[in-house]
């Protein structure tokens, strides 16, 4: 045993848009502990813009002032390389944009220690009252997504993937209206997350075992050197994969998406539907292409099985789904089945170029029509809050017909037809896909793509084509910061899918080195 | 299976016997007694004094929340001992000793949000 | 002669000429986004945009007459669209040069003249916001450099031309029309794209260099692919079979019926068979047909406008007609694309002369349309009898005007290629004769048969200005173009030259044959409806004006060759779909339906049985690695 202690080098540099983050939310609970309450919201929303942003600016900087590093941080436990700064720009573009539609205070609970209906409640809601930690709590779920995303070790990796879960668990519990149906979600979401994560841990024990590292590329070393344990290897593989599959939310492990996304409060949802799919999409290339790259013909076809299974559950079940929010998470699963695709296509260093320029592709346009679909969700409204219910969206077409066309726009997108975003984000993933030898899990995407479009026109079919409800919902004006988000949403969908062409040679660019290791 | 495995082998193989020898005493048992029951002897046993309340008790759920605060103070030490061993190499010193205060600063973060919510006060 | 190479170009004038695109479709974005609140300023916008987009594309013209004859064809590269398939770009030569003076000309003229027209109209904001999105349509269709490009354009007048006959989409009429239209534009543009899919796996491209520079080669399928083009164009411009959309179009607003049904869009199947000429050069059975198509059209059209009473549709009729030359001549190969063009222009001038004078007419009888109740308005509204006289002097090919020259070099262009379609053309002029003048005489001239209600007057000068403008091209136009062969030297590098053009000769036997039938035309005409008495509801007459009336039966026949027959395929589809395929389409939808219902129970909402799931997963996973892993 070697006793000398090696004093670590940290790169600030590389990892300042992290720290920055995580500072911000440092500070943001020191404002949550001495500030006074009527200021806090002025001082939560500011800073979690400018260290959003500025996290932003740093990536900027690092990319085009200091260049993409070539080697990994931190001691090789955090890896800065193209693919993570696009996602972590992707990410921080979501989560601005999620906040946007944060910052209005209608969706969150006034006291979330009060007792659902109580008194205790009331008062809160007369008073006034906001949970101003939303702010706090989200920028720790970003400083998590971005970090998972660029972990560069299965330490660092389990550490990132609760830094993101555990706000993001409390976020959820926390809408203002039917509350519990929204603790619901919250309490399932811990539950099964909490379980995944033993999946995780367990799966990375195992591996451990096998390579005596749990360092990415030092697992992948051992790949080559080590043989004889091969059942401690492969169980390994199995259960952090059932770690990552989880937090995409692939079919079998899909259950807890529907009503996690129909309960926690919509902008919520949008942050976790857009930020922590692009974050954990990151992590599961990371572990299965980097450490387990050498292993891709035992799980490539385990993954063959997965993907197919959450692209055909995914679409099938969306169809019989009468809330539009469940009907968006199943389509999301669906979505996280398409993107599965493009991770099994992996063949020499150009063809894993293409697909993952083609996945990094998807995940920006992909989140930027879901955050611009739960926003539209935002704005129509019942009594007893946002109209969910399929059939109050009845004639919505004629009673508000730009925000019925809008929303009309990202189904299409979501479905994937040409002249939008998703289009071009399908077609580089798949055509990436058919390239890669996988023309039958193409097919299958194809079809189900074709079944998934079937609900999406149903749902605008309904929107323009029926009479409305004679007590249908009422439109809220929206505030500025969600309409802010639907026409950024609206314009990046059309522009994405006329003219992709900037986008997708940056997404070449971030992918033509790929991981570093 | 091969020799890694095969290690666990004796560790199984005395589970299995352990697990055999209760089970056969239980199931002895249970053919051997008379059974006839009444309802003082299917009442739960506490040391001979008569069961008071339900089966299901819950607990003041402020427990809960010190149980948190504990876990804080707890992942504070966890931290401190392999930092021992280290702070008193050579070139080490005063950098490490900062770092460590900066960790602790950040700890202490949530027992000074615990505080100003006012959690520490029992009533 | 062979078409001139095509250069690439940057800078300049012509770099920019994106901008023609791209400030009306900018107009039309901000007119439609910007709701209700820029009612106000709406229209002085969507003027100035096509104004503004005029100006580039003269400005353009004069940079591209500055190159040298042999160099006047420029690619400008914008952007790549389809990564590996499409570059987008503009190819701005004479061909495509030649439209874009036409669709800003006169469609700036269009626009100044809907200020007044629509000036009581509530929706008139968004009517600007279309024609903008009408005029950045037609001009990505001519410039672009590829046929996917082509094809958005294509496509986006298609969907103008749906809005704007559906304007007034509170008449059952006009939203019918509009989806007539619509629907049947789909056939033509089916044939396109399937031609466009030939195109594609016979060239690997779709840039118009590449493909018409090689679509003589022996290899390439051209006859199929110019058949295809022929139908997308019959579908757009009207042509037999297609035709039966372009009467009821007139439900439109009437400067849409102007700018859209009769000087640009419906010319665009024109464009397409002359900017494809390549193949029809090499399929000589596709250019056989495309004649064939011309002349029936030509005869066609003027019959039906023999005996519309609706000034409109007569005018439509005329429109029909009238294409159905330039397809004739496009038909002919380079001997006849000149003339083609020619007339085209000229005619646009002509026909949005007399529409906007038919619509000027229409605003002073409060939106009456039948001719039967007219007459005698030479009287009161001077100046749109005199535009519309010239438009209509004009369209007859009256000695020295335009349509004499442009008209008669098609006349002369198919004589040449075979004698039959030039005496079938002759025909056709003398009942362009007949049936013009039957429209002039019948609104301008005779008997006041005004109702009751009716103060005809002049309509204000923001309308009747275009209308002098549009006569002024409609007279001098033709000459201008064909005098000394300047229109075809010009156009040359763009479409090809024939070895020795046809010279232009006044006195032959067809020209004097052709002035004669014209004169009896319009003779007969002043005798029945000048000089006689008009009955205002319109006689019975023979089964040939029946005929005529009926559109030469082209909705009956529509309907019996497909729809009755589509019915009752329709019908026996149902009664297999119920019996036997049921199994298989229904039953899939039902299906997958059902297995989604069935699906949906496995949500129980239970955490601990998703937990169970996840378990049941993992054991799965796991297990499917090892079998795998120990393969």
């Amino acid at each position: 045993m070697n006793n000398t202690f090696q004093a670590p080098t940290i790169e600030y540099g590389q990892l300042a848009p992290l720290l920055l983050v995580f500072g911000a939310a440092v500070v943001g609970v020191l404002i949550e502990a001495f500030a006074p309450r009527y200021l806090r919201k002025s001082f939560q929303v500011p800073l979690t813009f400018v260290s959003l942003l500025g996290a932003f600016a740093l990536i900027l900087v690092q990319v085009f002032v200091s260049g993409v590093p070539t080697a990994p941080a931190a001691m090789g436990a955090v890896a800065v390389d193209g693919p993570s700064l696009f996602i972590w720009g992707v990410i921080l573009i979501l989560a601005a944009v999620s906040v946007l539609l944060i910052t209005d205070d209608d969706h969150f609970v006034p006291q979330a220690a009060a007792v659902p209906g109580s008194a205790e409640e009331d008062d809160a809601l007369a008073e006034g009252a906001a949970h101003t930690e939303v702010y706090p709590l989200v920028l720790f779920a970003v400083g998590g997504m971005l970090l998972f995303a660029a972990s560069n070790d299965l330490l660092m990796m389990f550490v990132a993937l609760e830094v993101m879960s555990l706000p993001l668990y409390l976020l959820c519990g926390l809408a203002r209206r039917r509350r519990l149906l929204s603790q619901e979600a919250s309490v399932k979401y811990f539950l099964l997350g909490a379980f995944s994560s033993g999946f995780f841990l367990y799966g990375m024990a195992l591996i451990y075992g096998f390579a005596g590292t749990v360092d990415l590329a030092g697992i992948s070393r051992a790949l080559g050197t080590v043989s004889g344990q091969d059942p401690l290897l492969l169980i390994g593989t199995a259960l952090l994969g059932v770690g990552l599959l989880f937090k995409i939310g692939a079919a079998p492990f899909q259950a807890w998406k529907p009503d996690v996304y129909q309960g926690a409060p919509t902008p919520i949802t949008a942050l976790m539907a857009s930020g922590t799919l692009v974050a954990a999409f990151g992590a599961l290339l990371r572990v299965f292409w980097v450490a387990l790259g050498n292993l891709d013909w035992d799980w490539r076809p385990v993954m063959w099985g997965v993907a197919i299974l959450t692209m055909v559950l995914g679409a099938i079940l969306a169809i019989t789904q009468t809330d539009i929010k469940r009907m968006l998470a199943y389509s999301s699963i669906a979505h996280a089945g398409f993107l599965l695709v493009g991770v099994i296509a992996t063949g020499d260093a150009r063809q894993n170029a293409d697909a993952l320029s083609g996945i990094l592709f998807y995940l920006l346009v992909y989140g930027i029509t879901t955050v611009g679909a739960f926003a539209v969700v935002t704005v129509v409204r019942d009594a007893g809050g946002e109209a969910g219910h399929l059939s109050r969206w009845a004639g919505l077409g004629k009673r508000a017909p730009a925000l019925a066309g809008v929303f009309a726009f990202f189904l299409l997108a979501f479905a994937g037809i040409p002249l939008t975003s998703g289009f071009f984000g399908k077609y580089a993933v798949f055509a990436a896909a058919a390239t890669g030898g996988a023309l039958p899990l193409v097919i299958v995407g194809v079809v189900s793509s074709a079944v998934a479009a079937f609900f999406y026109v149903r749902v605008i079919v309904l929107m323009f084509f029926s009479e409305p409800a004679a007590d249908g919902p009422t439109i809220a004006v929206p505030s500025m910061g969600t309409a802010a988000v639907v026409t950024v949403a609206a314009a990046a969908t059309v522009v994405l899918g006329v003219f992709p062409e900037p986008v997708l040679r940056l997404a070449d660019q971030a992918a033509s080195t790929l991981f570093i290791r | 299976m091969g020799g890694y495995f095969g290690s666990y082998a004796l560790v199984v193989a005395l589970f299995a016997i352990g697990v055999a020898v209760v089970a056969g005493a239980l199931f002895l048992n249970r053919m051997l007694r008379p059974t006839r029951l009444t309802p003082d002897k299917l009442l739960t046993y506490e040391c001979g004094v008569d069961p008071v309340g339900e089966g299901w008790a819950q607990s003041q759920v402020r427990y809960y929340v010190f149980t948190y605060l504990y876990v804080v103070f707890a992942v504070d030490a966890v931290f401190l001992f392999p930092w021992a061993t280290v702070y008193a190499a050579p070139g080490f010193g005063m950098t490490t000793l900062v770092e460590m205060f900066l960790f602790l600063g950040f700890i202490a973060l949530g027992i000074v949000y615990a505080w100003r919510k006012r959690v520490l006060a029992w009533t | 002669m062979e078409p001139a190479e095509i250069f690439p170009h940057s800078g300049g004038v012509i770099g920019v000429s994106w901008l023609m695109i791209a400030l009306p479709l900018l107009g039309a974005a901000i007119l439609l986004l910007g709701g209700r609140r820029t009612d106000r300023w709406g229209h002085f916008l969507g003027v100035a945009m096509s104004l503004a987009s005029f100006v580039v594309g003269v400005l353009t013209f004069v940079e591209l007459l500055g190159l040298g004859e042999e160099q006047r064809r420029r690619v400008v590269e914008l952007f790549e669209f389809i990564p590996g398939m499409v570059n987008m770009g503009l190819l701005v030569d004479p061909l495509s040069i030649s439209f874009v003076l036409l669709i800003t000309g006169v469609g700036s003229l269009i626009h100044i003249y809907s200020i007044g027209y629509m000036s009581h109209d509530p929706g008139r904001r968004r009517f600007f916001a279309y024609l903008n999105l009408f005029v950045a349509a037609m001009l990505l269709l001519v410039l672009a450099d590829n046929y996917v490009g082509m094809f958005i354009g294509w496509e986006g007048v298609g969907l103008a031309s749906y809005l704007l006959i559906g304007f007034w989409q509170h008449k059952p009429s006009a939203a019918t029309a509009a989806q007539k239209a619509f629907i049947v534009n789909r056939v033509g543009d089916f044939g396109l794209l399937v031609a466009m899919f030939l195109i594609w796996t016979t060239f690997g491209s779709f840039a118009y260099g590449p493909v018409l520079g090689a679509a003589g080669d022996a290899n390439v399928p051209a006859t199929a692919i110019g058949l295809l083009l022929l139908l997308g164009a019959c579908g757009k411009s009207a042509q037999l079979p297609l035709q039966s959309w372009l009467l009821d179009a007139m439900e439109g607003p009437t400067p849409v019926s102007a700018l859209i049904h009769a000087a640009t869009m419906v010319t665009a199947g024109v464009y397409l068979i002359v900017r494809s000429g390549a193949f029809f050069q090499a399929a000589p059975t596709a250019q056989l047909v495309v004649t064939i198509v011309g002349v029936a059209t030509l005869l066609a059209g003027a019959i039906i406008g023999t005996a519309k009473d609706d000034i409109k549709k007569a005018l439509a009729g005329s429109t029909m007609s009238q294409i159905g030359y330039m397809v004739l001549a496009a038909g002919l190969g380079p001997i006849g694309y000149a003339f083609a063009i020619a007339h085209l222009i000229t005619h646009g001038f002509f026909k949005a002369s007399m529409f906007l004078g038919a619509g000027s007419v229409m605003h002073a009888m409060n939106d009456e349309v039948d001719m039967r109740k007219y007459g005698g308005l030479a009287s009161v509204m001077k100046v749109t009898w005199a535009t519309f006289g010239l438009g209509y002097l004009a369209i007859i090919g009256f000695p020295l005007l335009s349509g004499y020259w442009t008209k008669d070099g098609i006349i002369e262009a198919a004589m040449e290629h075979s004698p039959i379609l030039g005496w079938l053309a002759v025909i056709g002029a003398g009942l362009t004769g007949f049936y013009m003048s039957r429209v002039f005489f019948m609104t301008f001239h005779g008997k006041r048969r005004w109702a009751e209600d009716a103060h005809p007057h002049e309509s204000p000068a923001v309308m009747t200005w275009p209308l002098i403008l549009l006569s002024i091209g409609s007279v001098f136009g033709g000459a201008f173009l064909i005098v000394g062969n300047r229109f075809m030297t010009f156009l040359s590098p763009a479409v090809g030259a024939p070895e020795e053009p046809l010279g232009f000769h006044p006195f032959s036997v067809p020209g004097i044959t052709t002035l004669v039938l014209v004169a009896i035309g319009a003779g007969y005409a002043w005798t029945k409806y000048g000089r006689s008495e008009v009955p205002a509801v319109a006689p019975r007459g023979s089964f040939l004006t029946t005929f005529a009336r009926r559109d030469l039966y082209g909705d009956a026949l529509n309907e019996s060759l497909f729809m009755r027959p589509g019915q009752w395929l329709t019908r026996l589809a149902v009664f297999f779909d119920n019996r036997g395929v049921d199994g298989l389409v229904n039953g899939l939808a039902a299906g997958i339906g059902g297995s989604s219902g069935r699906l949906r129970r496995i949500q129980t909402g239970f955490a601990r049985s998703y937990a169970l799931s996840m378990l049941f997963g993992a054991a799965v996973v796991a297990g499917a690695l090892l079998l795998v892993g120990n393969l």
